[in-house]
Parts: C-alpha cells; sequence; structure tokens
C-alpha cells in the first residue's frame, strides 16, 4: 500500500462530550478498493468514529481528509454528497415507502421536475439485479425480512457514486447464504475500487473479508494491522487488553438433572406463522440452546413458551399444570421470563434511568400501592449492577448510554429481579463485543447453576453448543431434534442446522 | 378431467399470486378503496330512495358547497402524513374571512386584500412550523395555540358577520360554467386545482416523498440525509395557506365574513382525511383518498337533508364510520405491515 494515497485519512481525531471523550487522539486510514475492519468493545469508540466519518458527530479536534483534501462534515447529508455512505445495523430506511422509493429517496430521477417513477424502477431493478436480488421493486419495504431489508439499504448505499462505504454489523441477521451473498458484493464494489469499512463481531466474517484491520480500545487507537498478520488471539487480546476471559466450562451434572421432572412442558406448541407442533421440556438447572439458521422459528419458540404469541395449538405446563401463559404478565407470575431480541425496541427504556430500568417490571408486579422507595430501588439496582458488572457504575445515567453488553445486563437484571424460574434469552450477545459476550455466557452457566432452566438462543453455532447442555435444533418452524450437547461438535451441528440438501460449509 | 383439475390450479394459483403482489404494493391503497365503496354505496343508497338524488344538479352543488372542506382537506393531509396535526385550520378560516370582508368594507381595494388574505395564512403556518421543528412543540399543542389565537384575532376584528359587496369576489361564487346540467363555479374550480396540486406533488415530487418519509420514520429520513426540518415546516405553511385559501372560498361561498365560522371544522377535515385512507400514524395516505372522504361526508350530509332530518344526524353517522374505518385501518395495518 505505500506510495498508494489514502482514499480517507482521520488524523489526530478526538471527539469530545462535554467532559467524556469518546475518541482520544485516533488516527484512522482507508484505501480505496480494500475491506477495513475496525475492532473493539463496545465502548471502545468504534460508533464514534464511523460517526465522525459520516458525518453525524464533528470532531473536537483534529481533521478528515477525503481524496487528499481536507474536508469538514457538519450532517449525514454532507458526507453523502461528497460519497461516503453508511448502512446501519439497525436498517434506518423506511417501512412504509416501497422498495424502489426507499433505494432512490431524496435523488429520485426527474422529469420536467416530476418524478420519472418508471424510470425510478427500472433503476432499483437494476441495482438489485447487481446484488442478486429477487425482490419486487414496486414492494412495500416493511413486508419483507429484516435480512432482505438490510440489502435493500446496502443497494441504496451502492446505488450512488460511492467512495466509502460503512457497513455497520451488516451480517447480524443475515444467515449463513445471505451473508454469502453479501460477501461477493462487498469483492465486487473492492474492485470498482470502493473503501469498505466492515464492522462486525464475528470474528470469522472479518477474517474472511478484510484485508485489514485497526483496533480501538477506550477510544484510543491500539493499532492497524493486515489481517494475515494478526493471529486471532493476538487480535482478541488487543482488544480487551487482557487475556481473553475463558468461558468457564460448568460441570454438568447430567444424571442428576434427567431424573428432575421438567418445570415447563411445552407440547404441539403452534403459533402462525412461526412454530408448529413444538414440544420442549425446561428442568430446573439446564441450559436448552436452541441453533437454527434465521427464520427457523428460534424467535418464534420462544415467543409460544413465554405468552408472548398467543397459541393457535398446543398445551404448556408449569409444574405439570396446564397453564395459558399470554399476555406475558401472566407468564411472569409464573415465573416465565422472556428477554427479547430487539433490545433498543423490545427491551430497554433508553431514555430512563438504569435504577428504573431494572425495578421497572419488579414494581409493575407489585402494583401501583406497593411502590418501591427510591432508595430500596437504587439499593437493589446496585446490587444488580454489582451481581452482573453493569459498567459504568453511574446508575442514573440514561441505559440507552450503555454499551450494548450492558445494556443487556440490565435487561437481565430487570427479569432476574422478579426471580424468574425459566428465562428465555433471545439473542442476548447480538451486537455486542467478545468480552461482554463471555461475560453474558457464563452469566448464563451460573444461573443455571443456581437452578434457574434457561432457554438460549443464538445464531451462533459455537456459543449455543458451548453454552447449552441440551440443544435443540430447529428448522423451517418445526424442532427436529433435541440433542445433548456433549458429543456434538461445531460441524456435525452446522450440519444439523443446514437443510439436509446443502452442503455443510 | 386432469386438465379441468390443473387449470383450476393453475388459476387459483395465478391469482393467489396476483394477490399476494397487489397486497405487497398497494396494500396501503385498501382503505382509500374502502372509501371508494362507501361512496359508491351511500350515491346508490340515495338514489333508490329518492330517485332523484344523482342528478348533475346535485352532485355539482356536492362538490361547491364543500370547496372549503377540500381545500382544507389538502392541507391537513399533507400535516397528517407526517404524523403531525393542524387544529388550527377552521380559526383560520374564519379569521380570513372576517379580515378581508371587513378590508373590503372599508374601501381596501380587492387587490390589495386578496393578497393580504392569502399571505396571512403562509404565516401562521410558518410560525407553527417553526414551533413544531425548532422549538419541539408537540404539533397539536403548537396548532391548538394556533386556533386560539386565530380565533381570537376573528372577535378583535368584527364580533358581528360583515357582508361582503365586492363584485370581483361574488364572481368567484355567483359564476356558473354550464356544461348541460353540469355546472361549476371559479370556487369548484379552486378546489380541484388544489385537490390536483396536491396529488402532484405528494406523488411526484421529492418534497412529496420526503412527507412521506418523516411519516414513517423521522429519524431514519434524516440519516438519509433528506430535509426534514425544511419540509416540516413548510406542511404546515401549506396547511395554513389552504386554511387562508378556505376561507376566501367561504366568504364567497356565502358572501359574507363570520366570525364563528369553521368552528369544529378543523375536526371535521381530520375526520375526512382519515374516512379518506390516510392514517394519523403518518406515512401513508393519499390526496386523492380525502377528497373521496370530502365526497362521503357532504354525501352524509345531503341524504340527512333530503331526509328532512335534523343536521346532527350528519356527526353521529360521521362519527359511527370514522370508528368503523380506524378499526378497518388498523386490521390492514397490521396485517401488510407484519413481515414475512
Amino acid at each position: 500500500m505505500d506510495g498508494v494515497r489514502p482514499l480517507l485519512e482521520l488524523s489526530g481525531a478526538s471527539v469530545r462530550f462535554g467532559p467524556i471523550v469518546a475518541l482520544d487522539n485516533v488516527s484512522f486510514r482507508m484505501y480505496p478498493g480494500e475491506v477495513h475492519s475496525l475492532m473493539g468493545e463496545n465502548g471502545a469508540g468504534k460508533s464514534t468514529l464511523i460517526k465522525a466519518i459520516t458525518g453525524a458527530h464533528e470532531l473536537t479536534t483534529g481533521t478528515l481528509t477525503l481524496d487528499g483534501k481536507t474536508v469538514h462534515f457538519d450532517s449525514p447529508r454532507a458526507a453523502h454528497a461528497a460519497g461516503i455512505n453508511a448502512v446501519y445495523q439497525e436498517i434506518d430506511l423506511l417501512p412504509n415507502l416501497s422498495v424502489a422509493e426507499n433505494i432512490a429517496l431524496g435523488r429520485e430521477p426527474r422529469r420536467y421536475g416530476m418524478i420519472d417513477n418508471r424510470q425510478m424502477r427500472e433503476h432499483a431493478t437494476e441495482v438489485l439485479r447487481d446484488l442478486g436480488l429477487d425482490v419486487d421493486p414496486a414492494s412495500i419495504l416493511g413486508r419483507h425480512s429484516l435480512a432482505v431489508q438490510q440489502l435493500v439499504a446496502i443497494a441504496r448505499a451502492i446505488s450512488t457514486d460511492v467512495k466509502v462505504l460503512v457497513l455497520d454489523e451488516p451480517t447480524s441477521s443475515l444467515d449463513m447464504d445471505e451473508v454469502a451473498e453479501l460477501f461477493r458484493v462487498i469483492r465486487e464494489l473492492k474492485q470498482r475500487g470502493v473503501a469498505i469499512l466492515f464492522v462486525s463481531h464475528f470474528l470469522e466474517q472479518v477474517y474472511e473479508i478484510c484485508d485489514r484491520i485497526t483496533v480501538l480500545r477506550d477510544g484510543a487507537l491500539v493499532g492497524e494491522y493486515l489481517t494475515t498478520e494478526l493471529l486471532r488471539i493476538d487480535l482478541v487480546q488487543k482488544m480487551l487488553g487482557r487475556d481473553p476471559a475463558e468461558f468457564t466450562s460448568r460441570r454438568r451434572a447430567a444424571i442428576e438433572q434427567a431424573a428432575k421432572p421438567a418445570f415447563l412442558s411445552a407440547r404441539g406448541v403452534t403459533t402462525f406463522p412461526g412454530i408448529a407442533e413444538a414440544d420442549i421440556d425446561l428442568a430446573e438447572g439446564e441450559v436448552i440452546g436452541v441453533a437454527g439458521l434465521l427464520g427457523s422459528g428460534r424467535t418464534a419458540l420462544a415467543r409460544a413458551i413465554t405468552g408472548v404469541d398467543v397459541l393457535e395449538q398446543g398445551v404448556v405446563k408449569v409444574e405439570d399444570r396446564a397453564r395459558r401463559l399470554d399476555p406475558p404478565r401472566r407468564a411472569l407470575a409464573l415465573g416465565v421470563a422472556y428477554s427479547s431480541e430487539n433490545r433498543r425496541t423490545e427491551g430497554l427504556l433508553g431514555d430512563l434511568s438504569v435504577i428504573d430500568n431494572i425495578t421497572l417490571a419488579l414494581q409493575a408486579q407489585r402494583g401501583v400501592w406497593r411502590r418501591i422507595r427510591p432508595a430500596r430501588q437504587r439499593e437493589l439496582a446496585a446490587s444488580w449492577a454489582d451481581a452482573l458488572g453493569i459498567r459504568p457504575s453511574d446508575l442514573d445515567r440514561p441505559a440507552g448510554t450503555l454499551s450494548g453488553g450492558n445494556q443487556q445486563k440490565v435487561m437481565l437484571a430487570r427479569l432476574l429481579a422478579l426471580a424468574p424460574r425459566v428465562l428465555v434469552l433471545d439473542e442476548p450477545t447480538r451486537g455486542i463485543d467478545v468480552g461482554a459476550k463471555v461475560e453474558i455466557q457464563n452469566l448464563v452457566a451460573d444461573l443455571a447453576d443456581n437452578g434457574l432452566a434457561v432457554v438460549f438462543i443464538s445464531a451462533e453455532l459455537e456459543e449455543v453448543l458451548r453454552v447449552g447442555d441440551q440443544i435443540a435444533i430447529l428448522r423451517d418452524g418445526e424442532i427436529v431434534d433435541i440433542l445433548p450437547s456433549e458429543g456434538l461438535n461445531f460441524d456435525a451441528l452446522l450440519a444439523l442446522v443446514a437443510r439436509p440438501d446443502m452442503p455443510a460449509a | 378431467m386432469t386438465t379441468v383439475q390443473t387449470t383450476t390450479a393453475d388459476r387459483v394459483a395465478s391469482v393467489t399470486s396476483f394477490l399476494r403482489t397487489f397486497t405487497s404494493r398497494y396494500a396501503s391503497v385498501l382503505p382509500t378503496l374502502a372509501a371508494v365503496g362507501v361512496l359508491l354505496l351511500l350515491l346508490m343508497g340515495a338514489q333508490s330512495r329518492f330517485g332523484n338524488f344523482v342528478s348533475p344538479g346535485n352532485m355539482s352543488a356536492l362538490l361547491l358547497d364543500n370547496a372549503y372542506l377540500m381545500i382544507l382537506a389538502v392541507g391537513m393531509t399533507f400535516v397528517i402524513v407526517t404524523a403531525g396535526i393542524d387544529l388550527s385550520v377552521g380559526s383560520v378560516m374564519a379569521f380570513t374571512g372576517i379580515l378581508g370582508a371587513s378590508m373590503l368594507s372599508t374601501g381596501v381595494p380587492v387587490y390589495i386584500a386578496v393578497p393580504i388574505m392569502l399571505g396571512g395564512g403562509a404565516t401562521i403556518g410558518l410560525l407553527l412550523g417553526v414551533l413544531v421543528q425548532y422549538f419541539n412543540v408537540q404539533p397539536f399543542i403548537a396548532t391548538l395555540a394556533g386556533l386560539f389565537l386565530a380565533r381570537g384575532l376573528a372577535y378583535v376584528v368584527s364580533l358581528s358577520s360583515i357582508r361582503v359587496e365586492e363584485p370581483s369576489l361574488l364572481w368567484l361564487q355567483a359564476t356558473r360554467f354550464r356544461l348541460g346540467d353540469w355546472y361549476i363555479t371559479p370556487t369548484g374550480i379552486i378546489a380541484i386545482v388544489v385537490v390536483a396540486t396536491g396529488a402532484l406533488v405528494m406523488h411526484f415530487t421529492r418534497f412529496g416523498r420526503t412527507v412521506y418519509a418523516i411519516g414513517g420514520s423521522e429519524q431514519s429520513a434524516r440519516l438519509m440525509g433528506l430535509n426534514v426540518a425544511r419540509t416540516k415546516v413548510m406542511v404546515y405553511v401549506i396547511s395554513g395557506f389552504c386554511g387562508r385559501l378556505a376561507g376566501l372560498v367561504l366568504t364567497a361561498y356565502s358572501g359574507a365574513g363570520y366570525p364563528r365560522n369553521g368552528i369544529g371544522t378543523e375536526l371535521d377535515v381530520i375526520a375526512v382525511v382519515v374516512i379518506g385512507g390516510t392514517l394519523l400514524t403518518g406515512g401513508r395516505g393519499y390526496v386523492l383518498g380525502s377528497m373521496v372522504g370530502v365526497f362521503v361526508f357532504g354525501t352524509i350530509k345531503s341524504v340527512i337533508s333530503f331526509m328532512g332530518a335534523e343536521q346532527s344526524w350528519t356527526h353521529i353517522i360521521v362519527g359511527a364510520l370514522l370508528l368503523v374505518f380506524i378499526v378497518v385501518q388498523r386490521a390492514i395495518v397490521a396485517r401488510s405491515d407484519r413481515p414475512r
């Protein structure tokens, strides 16, 4: 790369919010036609750096140069105009407009001052075809799956003259085929000389697609490395700044557990569309890992056995009595708690403090007349924050300002405060960094050791395999098998999860 | 035998695939189509009951009697599609009317009075838009303040009705262009032009797209680099201007300015916009749908006067219709928003 001028260069960049230093004197560069990964734990300053490049945050000090010229973006609009486009994990498109309208929005082709809808649709069809996407451009975006919406967001980003494309966790809602598809597109954009910033917590994917890696920690630069020269273990170490926390393998008292009766057992549980005829038993002290591709009914299963969705068919027994679980209030009263995969929309109340978020469900269960005194609330929250290692320890902060891993812990604390018997965790480690991930995994193991029945859902098979005592394998809305995790390895699980006609990668 | 079965199966398959394509593309048109259905039922029912209801004269009158409502509905559609609301339009309409009538009666020439009537409304709209956008005031509160302000100003101008003698203003209503038994007045033409312009702007300009985008997700619209702030202010300016224009039309229609005009009209307007298929939560709706809503409202009103019943029945029926429509819309939206 020597001799080639960087396409984008950030030098000595700092971003401060009042007394908080989010980014501290960081230098960062991207060359044309490279895929560059930005790695770091949550709170390392990744999002801040991205926002500084895409014009959402202004630099407090330092300079940004694009194509050798110093630039200053005061809005995302200005960054767009200069050829820097970003696709975020939480899809920022408009569900009420059509696919074509979303792709063209803000730069629709016009004739005589009026939008030329036909040309717009043709252009969208072309862009989608380039991406290998079979989607009706006239269909309403909100009707498509998250994965398709994500690809449409990328289609939008590349439909203009893009120089720098930022992909922030683009693969977290994609299944393996779709990831392969995305990578094909990324490689093609690379050919066209686009610089791509690829942010993902899937190390696997980072090593597959990226040329170089920049590591951040606590808002400061750790270093820039060629992917081929950086061992994984070293990368993780640089991100964490310490030896990677080990997942403490917990003792599995398999025989003892086998004798235990199921606390919750579901038979023939069906919701539409979602899960069909599912049978599952949750015993105390046992973790059931749920493995399946996107759309295999992972979330539907979780929602069906926690009273979130109303059952079309089937029965759920709790301690041997057939119970109706919906609405979730009733399930919670029976000790069945569910934590959603959508942290932002179905979990955390970002504007409320950490204290409020933790004590919310408990207060709701007690009712209006048995108010938890503020001092007691703080005490409760502090003890949970302490037990789960929620950082920072300032409990009055709005929960939305915490990093993803800590937000997840706040959600966990809220449910644990209710002293549940069953805990169903849907993608608790999605979009959080390696360190926090391991912490959550350890936490799950501890909870099970303390007698909770846990259902652990994750898109990452390795994780499911490590955490689960039993693995429920889902395919196309059905539980195809439930196996003990001992004796299963990654490849075997992959083959089980993948469709039979799909070669196990 | 087998061939028959295959073709039937084929036909079923092609129909279901057509339906799937249709709903994936046009689910948001369904409420408006429902409104068209209701309008046709009303007209057919009235025709069979009275025999002479769907006559050219009566249909022409339907447009003219509701011209002001139609103009207001266009402005309101813009506001509601951005998930806002404008409660000030009824008062703005009354203020414009009484201000114009009073100016004309004191001898202000018409070529000065009319621009003042029209220009002022945009100013109130601008004020409300700035309040909503830059001071983060809830549209409900900001425009409620606008409602009181404009109504108060109307009373300041005059407490009683002022007749308009100005011939050029009365010409707007008195002239009838005829085609057989059909006729239209300049006020009717103004209403149609406003509807057509509104529909064009909404569907064929970037501004219109931005209006829909804001209703879908304001945050996303901003991140996509759309000019959210300007657009949000503009929709209130448009609605304010429509309020003013409706005031002018109503003054011509009634031949007088009256400070108590249009009390509760803002709610009628919201009702017809919702009946026409626009969602109060924003992001979906059509200007032409609102026009259908106005016709539904106007037809109910005229059916009731044909029956010689008390006019308060209009609101009872509109209220019931509104309830049904909101439920229907919820059902359609809930179904169509569910990702596959």
